[in-house]
C-alpha cells in the first residue's frame, strides 16, 4: 500500500495569490494513497524541507509529491531532502503549479482547479515510481585534445600540468596552427613565434603529452569518462622516431615546385618538407602528390629516391602505411580552430585575378621574417615595394547574403590596425587606407591601440565599403569605394589590397561533431552547453570546447578558453568514477524480439544484443536475441521505447505506465 | 467540478513537452507571465521522441479534445536526433488519424525552444482556439470515459 | 505446379537437405487450404496441396520453425519472399535453418467471391483460360477468373523473388500496380466521409485477432495488447475507440515493416479492408521519405528508424489535406 505525502507550496504569494493552496491540499488529500497533504509558505526553505523530511519519517512515506515551482528549479532540492530522510530520491514528483499555473492564469477558481489536476497527475505518476539507484562508471585518466593550435597546446599543457596524460591529435605535419603563421600579435606587437614556439617545445618535452601530428581522429565511441578514440596516423613516408629534422632530404629533393602551404602558396617548397624551422615535431614529411617516386604509383620503381640517399638516419620509408591507434580517454577537448573563408565568390575584390590582392593571413606571411620575402613587404606580382595599400574590412563577415557569414569575425578590426601600424612604422612612405563598416575594439588596450593607428600613425580610416577592385594594365589596382561620412565616391590607385577575410570553423569540425554527437550551430561552430554559464562544455558530457571552434576569438581569449576547458576536463579526470543518470532505458528480455529497431534509433550506441537461452512455455529451451542497454551510455531520451513495437523497451522515471497514468489523471 | 459557468465549450488540451526545450519554454512563458488558457495541461517527457502514439490515442480515449506535442527545434535536440524521429512518427500518425476521418486540428507538433516563452503561450492560445472551434472530440473517444 | 513442388519437397527430404517441409494441406473445405508441416514423403503424398486456393503466406511460421533442429523447406511465392526477407532483417528467423524454394504465385482465388455469386458447395476449381470452372456438389458452374481473383493478387506489386535458394520456374519482375488507388480515393473524400467509411468498417471488428496472428510483421514475443503492463491491454474491443486504437496501433507498429502481403485483409472474417491502413502508411512513406519497399532487402534502414534533417514537418498533413 502506497503512503504518499503531498506538499503544496505558497511560494510567498507567487502561487498563493492565484491558486487557493488550502483547497488544493484539501482536494489532494482525498486522492488514493495520500496519507498527508500539507501546505506551507516556502517549501524550498529549510523549514519547508524539514516538513517533508519529518513527514517521510513520521508517516513512513513511500512517495512524495511537491506542488511548487518548475521541477527544473527545485526537483533536485526535494530529491536531496527525501534522500536525507531515507526515501529514495526518485520517489519524488513535482507538480509545476507556479510557472505552468499560478503565473499564467488570473482566475483563482480555474487556476485552483488546474493545480488540483496537475497534483493528481503527479500523484498518479508517483504511485508507479520505482526506487532508482544511480550507477557509477569509471573515468579513464587520459584526455584527448583534437587540434594542435594554440588552443589545443594550452589545454594540453594545463591538463598535463595537473598530472594527467594528454594526447594531441593534429592533422598538419606540425602543431602550432594559425598562430604559427602570424607575424606579430596585437595589442602588444610582440612576435607570435617568440611566444608560441616555446609553448610548442614545452608540449613536446612534457612527458605527459603525446603529440600525434599528421594524424586525425577517425572514430570515437563511448561516453563521458570512457571514450575510445581511433587515431589515424597518416603515412608521412618518414619514420618519426629516426628523423632528426636535419633537413638534408629537403635540399636533396629535386621536386622544388610545390606550393608552400605554410606560406599559403606564396612561395614554393620541396616535395619532402619540414613546414617551418621551429616545427614540432621537427620531422620531414613527403607530400605524395608531388614526390616523383610516390606519384609514379610503384614505389619499387627506380625513380628518384634522392631523399632516401641523402638521409643519414635512414628514416625515409616509401612503403610506410597509415597506422591506427586505439586509446581510451576520460575527456575529449575539441580545438579544431578556424580558417579564412574561400573567396571564390568575391569577384568584386579580384582576389583570384590579381596576385597583389591578398588576404590578411597572406599579408602576415609576406611581412614575416621567415616568410617568402624574408620579412620585406613586397608585392607578390613584381616584388616591388608597395606605396599605397588599401585594407578592406568585413570581407564575408556580417553578410546577410548566402556568400558570406552572418557573424562578425571579431579579430579583423584589431589585426588590420596592427598591420596598418606595422607598415607605417617600417615603411613611412607607404600610405595606408582602411575601409570599414564599424571599427570594433572592445578589449583591454584595444581601443587605445586602434587610436594609435589613426592618431600616431596617420592611417586613413574611411567609413565605407569597397565596391570594386580592378587590376589595371600599369600594375596598379583601382579601388572604387564610397566614403559614407563625406558621402563621396572614391577611386584609389593602390599597389596592394588586403582583404580582412571572414573566418569560419575548420571543415573537419562538422564530421567530428557527428562523431562526438555534439551540437553545432548553423555556422558550424560548436554549441556550448549553456551560452553564459557553461561556455567551454558541449552539451554532450565529457566533451569540452577550446578556442575558435566555438566562435571567433583572438589569442588571449583563445588561451583563456583553452585553460578553462582544461580545468573542466581536469575536474572530470580527477574523479575515479562518475555518477550516471538512473533515468535510462531498459529492456524486458522476455518481451524483446531482438529486432534491432531500438539500436537503429539510439544516438549513443548504448544498445547491444546478445543471444540468450530461454525456457519456452512448452518446456523446451530456445536461444533468442535480446537487447541490452548500457546504463552508463544511455542518456535517457526514450527514442528506443517508441521504436520498440513489443513494448519491451521502457524508460526509468518516464515509463509507459507512468506517462499513461498522467494522461489518465489529466483526462479523468 | 464544472470548468466554466457559462457553458461555453472548454476543450481539454494535453501538451507533451520535452524537458530541455519546450518544458523550459513553458516555464519561461510563466516567468514572463504570458497567459494561456487553463485548458492546457502539460506532461513532461525527456524528449519529444519519448511520446508514443499510444499516449496520444489514450489521451483522446480518456476525453482529451486536442493533443499537442512540443519539442526542441530540429537540429537542437538535446539528444541530437530525437525530434527527427518524432517528426516522422507524428507526421505518419497524424496522417493516419486524418485518413480515419479524425479532425486534423486536434493534433499538432510545434517546436518551441527554451527561449521561446512567447511562442509557447501564443501556440497554446491558438491551438486551444482551434480545438474549441471543433467542439468536443466525438470521433475518437471512449464513451465510458465521457463526463456525465 | 503441385507435382513439381511435391517432387522437389520429396527430393530435398530424401537427400537430407531438409528434415521438414512447410507446405499446405486441405482444410474442411476444398477452398480452405491451411499451412502444414510435413516430415516424410508419405505425409506429403497423403496431404500436400498447392492449388489456386493456396494463398497462405508461410513465412511467419518460420519464426518458430527455424529455431528448431535441422533445416526446414519453405515454398514461397514472390510476395511471401518479401515477408521472409523482412524477418531476416529483424533477426526474427534463423536463415541457416531455412531452405527457400521460390514458386510462382499465378494469382490466387477468393472463395468468398465465388460464394458471393451464389455458387455454393464448392468441391474444386479449374482455370480454363479466362473462365473458371467450378465443381460443386450441385454440378459445374462457371465465372470469369478475374472476378474470382483475390484482392491481394489483383493488386500484385511484384512477381520477383527477393530471396531464395532455388526457384521452380522462371523469376518475374517488380510490376506496376494500382494498389494505392483505393487509398487515394479515400484521401479525396471529405473528413466526414472518411470517418463514416471507417466507422462502418471498423465497427464490424470482433477482435478475433486473426489479422494480427497472420501478419508476418506482427511477430512480437508478447503483443502490447496482450501485455497487462502496457496499459493498453485489451482482449475485446469494448467500444468504437478500442477498435480504432487496436487497428491504428497495429498499423503503426508495422509501418515501414509491412511488405503489403495482404494477409490481414484476406483472413479477416468480417472482410474489413485492413490492408488500406497499411497501404496508407506505405503511400505516405513513399511520397514523403522516398520509395521504400519493406523486405526488398535486408540492410536498408526502416523509414521510421531513420530521418533526414530536411524531412517535412507534421503540418504537411494539414497542408495537403482535403476538408
Amino acid at each position: 500500500m502506497q503512503r504518499i505525502g503531498v506538499f503544496v507550496c505558497h511560494c510567498g504569494t507567487n502561487i498563493a495569490a492565484t491558486v487557493d493552496v488550502k483547497a488544493v491540499a484539501e482536494a489532494l488529500s482525498h486522492e488514493p494513497g495520500v496519507v498527508i497533504s500539507q501546505e506551507y509558505q516556502y517549501m524550498c526553505s529549510e523549514a519547508g524541507q524539514n516538513l517533508v523530511k519529518d513527514a517521510i519519517k513520521e508517516y513512513n512515506l513511500t512517495g512524495v509529491v511537491v506542488c511548487s515551482c518548475s521541477p527544473r528549479m527545485h526537483e533536485n532540492t526535494f530529491r536531496k531532502a527525501a534522500a536525507s530522510a531515507g526515501l529514495n530520491p526518485y520517489l519524488v514528483e513535482i507538480a509545476n503549479i507556479r510557472e505552468q499555473c499560478s503565473w499564467i492564469h488570473k482566475d483563482i477558481a480555474t487556476a485552483t482547479e488546474k493545480a488540483v489536476i496537475l497534483g493528481k497527475a503527479a500523484i498518479a505518476k508517483v504511485h508507479l515510481n520505482t526506487p532508482l539507484t544511480a550507477g557509477e562508471s569509471p573515468v579513464a585518466k587520459r584526455a584527448l585534445v583534437i587540434g594542435g593550435g594554440i588552443a589545443g597546446i594550452q589545454t594540453a599543457l594545463d591538463i598535463a600540468e595537473a598530472g594527467f596524460e594528454v594526447d594531441i591529435v593534429e592533422k598538419e605535419a606540425t602543431i602550432g596552427g594559425k598562430m604559427a603563421q602570424i607575424d606579430k600579435t596585437f595589442p602588444t606587437l610582440d612576435c607570435a613565434a617568440c611566444i608560441l614556439t616555446p609553448k610548442m617545445v614545452e608540449a613536446l618535452q612534457n612527458e605527459k603529452i603525446t603529440i600525434h601530428s599528421y594524424s586525425e581522429v577517425s572514430a570515437v565511441k563511448g561516453f563521458v569518462g570512457n571514450f575510445t578514440a581511433t587515431i589515424k596516423k597518416k603515412r608521412r613516408f618518414v619514420d618519426e622516431t629516426k628523423c632528426t629534422g636535419c633537413g638534408l632530404c629537403t635540399e636533396a629533393c629535386p621536386m622544388k615546385k610545390v606550393p608552400n602551404a605554410f606560406n599559403l602558396g606564396l612561395n614554393n617548397r620541396s616535395a619532402i618538407y619540414i613546414p617551418f624551422a621551429q616545427a614540432v615535431p621537427k620531422v620531414a614529411t613527403i607530400d605524395p602528390n608531388y614526390c616523383l617516386k610516390l606519384r609514379k604509383g610503384d614505389v619499387n620503381d627506380k625513380v628518384c629516391g634522392k631523399c632516401a640517399e641523402a638521409c643519414t638516419a635512414g628514416a625515409i620509408n616509401y612503403h610506410q602505411q597509415d597506422e591506427y591507434i586505439e586509446q581510451k580517454y576520460g575527456a575529449i577537448v575539441v580545438a579544431t580552430g578556424f580558417n579564412p573563408i574561400n573567396l571564390d565568390k568575391y569577384d568584386e575584390f579580384a582576389y583570384n585575378q590579381c596576385p597583389d590582392v591578398v588576404t590578411s593571413l597572406e599579408l602576415e606571411r609576406l611581412m614575416n621574417a621567415a616568410g617568402p620575402n624574408g620579412g620585406t613587404l613586397l608585392r607578390p606580382s613584381d616584388k616591388t615595394h608597395p606605396h599605397k595599400i588599401v585594407f578592406v574590412q568585413c570581407v564575408g563577415s556580417r553578410c546577410d547574403d548566402s556568400k558570406g557569414k552572418p557573424y562578425c569575425s571579431k579579430i579583423c578590426c584589431m589585426y588590420t590596425a596592427k598591420h596598418a601600424m606595422l607598415i607605417r612604422e617600417k615603411y613611412p612612405d607607404t600610405e595606408v587606407y582602411v575601409f570599414y563598416i564599424d571599427v570594433r575594439t572592445p578589449g583591454k588596450n584595444f581601443d587605445e591601440f586602434y587610436r594609435r593607428a589613426v592618431e600616431q600613425y596617420n592611417v586613413h580610416y574611411i567609413k565605407g565599403m569597397v565596391g570594386k577592385v580592378t587590376p589595371k594594365a600599369d600594375g596598379t589596382i583601382d579601388v572604387q569605394a564610397s566614403d559614407l561620412l563625406s558621402n563621396e565616391q572614391l577611386h584609389i590607385d593602390a599597389d596592394m589590397v588586403v582583404l580582412a577575410t571572414a573566418i569560419e570553423p575548420d571543415k573537419t569540425a562538422r564530421p567530428l561533431a557527428t562523431m562526438l554527437t555534439t551540437q553545432m550551430d548553423t555556422n558550424d561552430f560548436f554549441t556550448e552547453a549553456h551560452a553564459k554559464l557553461r561556455p567551454v562544455e558541449s552539451a554532450t558530457a565529457g566533451i569540452f570546447l577550446s578556442g575558435a571552434c566555438q566562435g571567433p576569438k583572438d589569442i588571449p581569449e583563445t588561451v583563456a578558453q583553452a585553460s578553462a576547458a582544461a580545468s573542466k576536463a581536469i575536474g572530470l579526470l580527477v574523479k575515479d568514477s562518475i555518477t550516471c543518470n538512473p533515468c535510462v532505458a531498459h529492456s524486458n528480455e522476455l518481451m524483446c524480439n531482438g529486432c534491432s529497431a531500438c539500436e537503429k534509433v539510439c544516438p549513443y550506441g548504448a544498445i547491444t544484443y546478445q543471444d540468450k537461452e530461454f525456457r519456452m512455455p512448452d518446456r523446451t529451451t530456445a536461444i533468442r536475441r535480446v537487447a541490452n542497454v548500457n546504463p552508463a551510455v544511455c542518456q535517457g531520451c526514450g527514442a528506443c521505447t517508441v521504436a520498440c513495437p513489443s513494448g519491451a523497451m521502457d524508460l526509468n522515471g518516464f515509463s509507459n505506465s507512468q506517462i499513461m497514468a498522467e494522461v489518465d489523471a489529466i483526462c479523468k | 467540478m464544472q470548468v466554466n459557468e457559462n457553458k461555453e465549450f472548454q476543450p481539454l488540451i494535453v501538451a507533451f513537452c520535452c524537458n530541455w526545450c519546450s518544458y523550459a519554454g513553458a516555464d519561461l512563458s510563466g516567468t514572463n507571465r504570458l497567459n494561456y488558457p487553463t485548458n492546457v495541461k502539460i506532461i513532461r517527457v525527456p524528449c519529444s521522441c519519448r511520446v508514443n502514439p499510444m499516449f496520444i490515442l489514450r489521451a483522446f480515449q480518456k476525453g482529451a479534445d486536442g493533443v499537442i506535442l512540443c519539442g526542441c527545434h530540429p537540429g537542437d535536440c538535446h539528444y541530437t536526433s530525437g525530434n527527427y524521429f518524432t517528426r516522422r512518427r507524428m507526421t505518419l500518425l497524424f496522417s493516419m488519424l486524418d485518413f480515419l476521418g479524425i479532425e486534423r486540428d486536434r493534433t499538432r507538433v510545434e517546436w518551441v525552444s527554451a527561449a521561446e516563452g512567447a511562442k509557447f503561450a501564443a501556440t497554446m492560445n491558438e491551438f486551444t482556439e482551434a480545438v474549441k472551434k471543433l467542439g468536443p472530440n466525438r470521433r475518437l473517444e471512449d464513451l465510458r470515459c465521457r463526463k456525465q | 505446379m503441385q507435382e513439381a513442388i511435391i517432387s522437389k519437397a520429396k527430393q530435398l527430404l530424401a537427400d537430407g537437405t531438409v528434415n521438414r517441409v512447410i507446405g499446405w494441406k486441405k482444410g474442411e473445405f476444398a477452398y480452405d487450404i491451411t499451412p502444414a508441416i510435413f516430415e516424410s514423403a508419405e505425409e506429403i503424398d497423403a496431404d500436400f496441396v498447392y492449388d489456386d486456393f493456396t494463398s497462405a503466406n508461410v513465412s511467419k511460421y518460420l519464426v518458430k520453425e527455424s529455431k528448431k533442429e535441422g533445416k526446414i523447406l519453405a515454398f514461397l511465392k514472390p510476395c511471401d519472399t518479401y515477408s521472409l526477407n523482412q524477418l531476416i532483417k529483424e533477426h526474427r528467423v534463423n536463415r541457416e535453418n531455412i531452405y527457400v524454394v521460390g514458386i510462382s504465385g499465378d494469382g490466387k482465388l477468393d472463395a468468398e467471391k465465388i460464394k458471393a455469386k451464389g455458387i455454393t458447395g464448392i468441391t474444386g476449381v479449374k482455370k480454363d483460360g479466362d473462365t473458371l470452372k467450378i465443381n460443386t456438389v450441385y454440378g459445374e458452374e462457371t465465372m470469369p477468373v478475374a472476378e474470382a481473383m483475390s484482392n491481394k493478387c489483383l493488386s500484385c506489386k511484384s512477381k520477383k523473388h527477393v530471396i531464395y535458394d532455388e526457384l521452380i520456374g522462371e523469376d518475374g519482375e517488380v510490376i506496376e500496380s494500382d494498389r494505392f488507388d483505393m487509398v487515394e480515393k479515400l484521401e479525396n473524400m471529405t473528413s466526414q466521409e472518411r470517418y463514416d467509411f471507417w466507422r462502418n468498417e471498423l465497427s464490424k471488428c470482433i477482435r478475433c485477432n486473426a489479422c494480427r496472428n497472420v501478419c508476418p510483421a506482427c511477430t512480437c514475443e508478447n503483443c502490447v495488447f496482450d501485455n497487462p503492463d502496457s496499459a493498453v491491454q485489451n482482449k475485446a474491443a469494448a467500444d468504437s475507440f478500442e477498435e480504432n486504437m487496436f487497428h491504428i496501433i497495429r498499423a503503426f507498429h508495422v509501418a515501414g515493416r509491412c511488405t503489403d502481403c495482404g494477409e490481414c485483409s484476406r483472413v479477416c472474417p468480417q472482410n474489413i479492408p485492413l490492408h488500406l491502413l497499411n497501404r496508407k502508411f506505405i503511400k505516405d512513406i513513399n511520397s514523403l521519405y522516398g520509395e521504400y519497399q519493406a523486405g526488398a532487402d535486408t540492410i536498408s534502414k526502416a523509414p521510421l528508424n531513420d530521418y533526414t534533417q530536411d524531412d517535412c514537418e507534421a503540418s504537411i498533413v494539414h497542408e495537403r489535406g482535403v476538408e
